[in-house]
């Protein structure tokens, strides 16, 4: 699904420049739940907004579903993310004036489909994530982990190939951390591929892989045993 | 652009912030108002002094005779002469462009000696022997009985058309006026009509004061033969006097014998020109107007134009969510400069229909007042409210095009950072 070789990425910082990424190889497969971590400056977020489409590597190979990602201008760089990303964001990032069903069919706006379509798709994705009595309510009338299960909702919307969580529990509690965690494993279960970044351990734990930057490299890549999140509520 | 769901996006994003979209609104509302206003005070004013430039028909002058000033063909200068009957048939069929030619004598004039005498009662009026033509070249309302025709004409008739102060001064009220008679300067004539002149210049009371009798009787009544004293020459609307008043003089000069540089025998006054000044003075006071107001509409459209760029930097996380969601930059544009016009429009409809009831007021109250003096009827024309539709259209969309560049410009992996 993702192949990356030997990627790159530094920034200008004034005068002296900040190598980021040193050589980054990676690759996930179809079905894959990955965990990226690393401490701060680690270069996870960079990695992440690169795999985002956000962002641009100096140099080195990406492949999204073979299809290759490079010289991006904005508008392809639009419509790709459209097409074969879902993001999820730590702060959620709805948008306030809308309420929850309006957000989920955001992505399916920008699609071009028709606005009963978009609708139903969007109401059977919050029903997904639980939400579906909520989908009239305003994103400041819902609780932190129902904003995040929007989030998610609206991530999925646009049938994405790979979902893109960064830090996703970020601004969540333990409690409904898990619960928000128990809803990614399920759609993993489903077969989708998702890539979370996060600095949590029992995050991590939670994923089937978990792969460790550090300075800019990879410095462990290792399968783990997952641990189901309702085991730990 | 003309998308239902686009148009939702609009309206949500202007209604999550009431207050600001209203006082933003305000400032073209404003601008707009003010040169609607503008204009349409200017077009008070024109219409004003256009009504007292009485309703002569414009592409006209007035010709009359004086004394020569240089010698010809063995005559001496200073010498007197006057039109002949004629010269007028000569310059009608020369100049085919000629609408109306009407030739005039004139007795008396206004606060001359008393020449017209009724009965016991006695006035010193002006006489004019005119042709039917001249109620063309200058309208008067007929309020009683008629005006000279041909018959008068050819037929020498002893008739007079009379203004309404003439008829004042001779007769007592209620009295019968059509078909009595007056005596000007011993000679009867019958009263045919009356007539009053709406919208005078300052001359309101001396046109009061005329009477008018056919040319013909005139002159033999008064002994002028053939002569003419003056002329009012109007061409038709797609030739303009001033271009052929030359061709009617070189004319006029070679029949009478007058030296070809002699421009002082000849005595003139061009309406044309006259009028042609004052619509240029009102071609500028309106151009002035739509400057004026255009300039406080730009503050207006500046400050859409700033509440835009707030708007995009308050909306930089939202602008970058929905790109990382998949909108093109074009739609963030699009969605930006949109919003920007129809603030625009709606606030400047708004503006012209508030212009619109002010108008409304001044015509009412103009009505209930009755005229004022060089002021009459302020409007504006379709034509006028199309341009400052358009004006405001092409301002919304300059007023969205920083705030729209703005919002691209901005890496969307950047936009999201922000908090």
């Amino acid at each position: 699904m993702i192949e990356i070789k030997d990627l790159h990425k530094s920034y200008q910082m004034g005068s002296n420049s900040l190598h980021v990424l040193k050589g980054i190889n990676f690759s996930v497969k179809e079905g894959e739940l990955v965990s990226i971590m690393g401490s701060s400056g680690s270069g996870k977020s960079t990695f992440l907004n690169i795999l985002g489409m956000l962002d641009e590597a100096d140099k080195g190979a990406y492949f999204l579903d073979n299809i290759p990602i490079k010289d991006l201008n904005e508008k392809i760089a639009a419509r790709y993310r459209n097409k074969f990303l879902g993001f999820i964001f730590q702060s959620f990032n709805l948008i306030t004036y809308k309420n929850a069903i309006d957000n989920v069919a955001m992505p399916l706006y920008y699609q071009g489909i028709k606005r009963r379509e978009r609708t139903e798709k969007a109401l059977h994705y919050l029903e997904k994530v639980g939400l579906a009595d909520w989908a009239t309510h305003l994103p400041n009338e819902l609780s932190g982990g129902q904003k995040q299960r929007v989030a998610i909702a609206r991530a999925l919307a646009s049938e994405p190939k790979v979902l893109l969580a960064d830090e996703p529990t970020g601004a969540l509690d333990t409690k409904t951390s898990y619960e928000v965690m128990e809803l990614i494993q399920g759609i993993n279960d489903e077969g989708k591929t998702i890539l979370i970044v996060t600095h949590e351990e029992d995050i991590a734990h939670m994923t089937k892989r978990i792969v460790n930057l550090k300075d800019g490299v990879i410095i462990d890549d290792t399968i783990v045993e997952q641990v189901r999140a309702t085991a730990n509520v | 652009m003309f998308n239902r769901d686009r148009w939702i996006e609009i309206l949500e994003a202007l209604n999550s912030n009431k207050m600001r979209t209203l006082l933003t609104a305000f400032g073209v509302f404003w601008g707009i108002t003010i040169l609607v206003l503008l204009l349409a005070l200017t077009n008070g004013l024109k219409n004003g002094v256009s009504a007292d430039f009485g309703n002569f028909a414009t592409n006209s002058m007035f010709m009359w005779s004086r004394r020569t000033s240089i010698p010809y063909k063995g005559l001496p200068k200073g010498r007197r002469f006057d039109f002949k009957l004629e010269d007028v048939q000569l310059l009608k069929e020369k100049i085919p462009a000629l609408k109306y030619i009407s030739p005039r004598n004139q007795l008396g004039g206004y606060n001359g000696a008393n020449n017209v005498t009724r009965k016991a009662k006695t006035g010193a009026f002006s006489i004019y022997g005119d042709y039917p033509e001249f109620i063309k070249q200058k309208p008067m309302d007929i309020t009683e009985g008629r005006y000279l025709n041909y018959s008068d004409i050819h037929d020498n008739r002893k008739v007079a058309v009379i203004g309404i102060d003439v008829v004042k001064g001779l007769f007592d009220k209620n009295e019968k006026i059509i078909g009595s008679y007056i005596k000007v300067n011993g000679v009867n004539f019958m009263v045919i009509g009356t007539f009053r002149i709406s919208n005078g210049k300052g001359d309101r009371e001396e046109d009061a004061n005329s009477i008018f009798v056919p040319f013909t009787a005139f002159s033999q009544a008064f002994n002028r033969a053939d002569n003419v004293g003056w002329m009012a020459i109007t061409a038709y609307d797609d030739v303009s006097i001033t271009k052929i008043k030359p061709q009617i003089f070189d004319i006029i000069k070679s029949q009478r014998k007058i030296h070809p540089k002699d421009d002082r025998a000849v005595g003139h006054f061009d309406l044309a020109k006259q009028f042609a000044k004052i619509t240029g003075l009102f071609g500028i006071l309106t151009v002035v107007g739509y400057f004026v107001g255009s300039l406080v509409l730009l503050s207006g459209v500046i400050g859409i134009s700033n509440i835009m760029l707030i708007v995009v930097k308050e909306r930089t996380k939202e602008i970058g969510v929905r790109r990382a969601l998949g909108a093109s930059p074009l739609n963030i544009k699009a969605q930006i400069l949109q919003e920007s016009l129809l603030l625009t429009i709606l606030s400047g409809l708004v503006g012209v229909s508030f212009a619109a009831f002010v108008i409304w007021i001044m015509n009412y109250v103009l009505d209930l007042s009755g005229p004022v003096e060089n002021f009459a009827n302020p409007s504006v024309s379709m034509t006028t409210v199309i341009t400052a539709l358009v004006i405001l259209i092409v301002s919304g969309l300059l007023a969205g095009l920083i705030p729209a560049t703005r919002a691209v410009q901005m890496k969307p992996i950047d936009a999201l950072r922000i908090e």
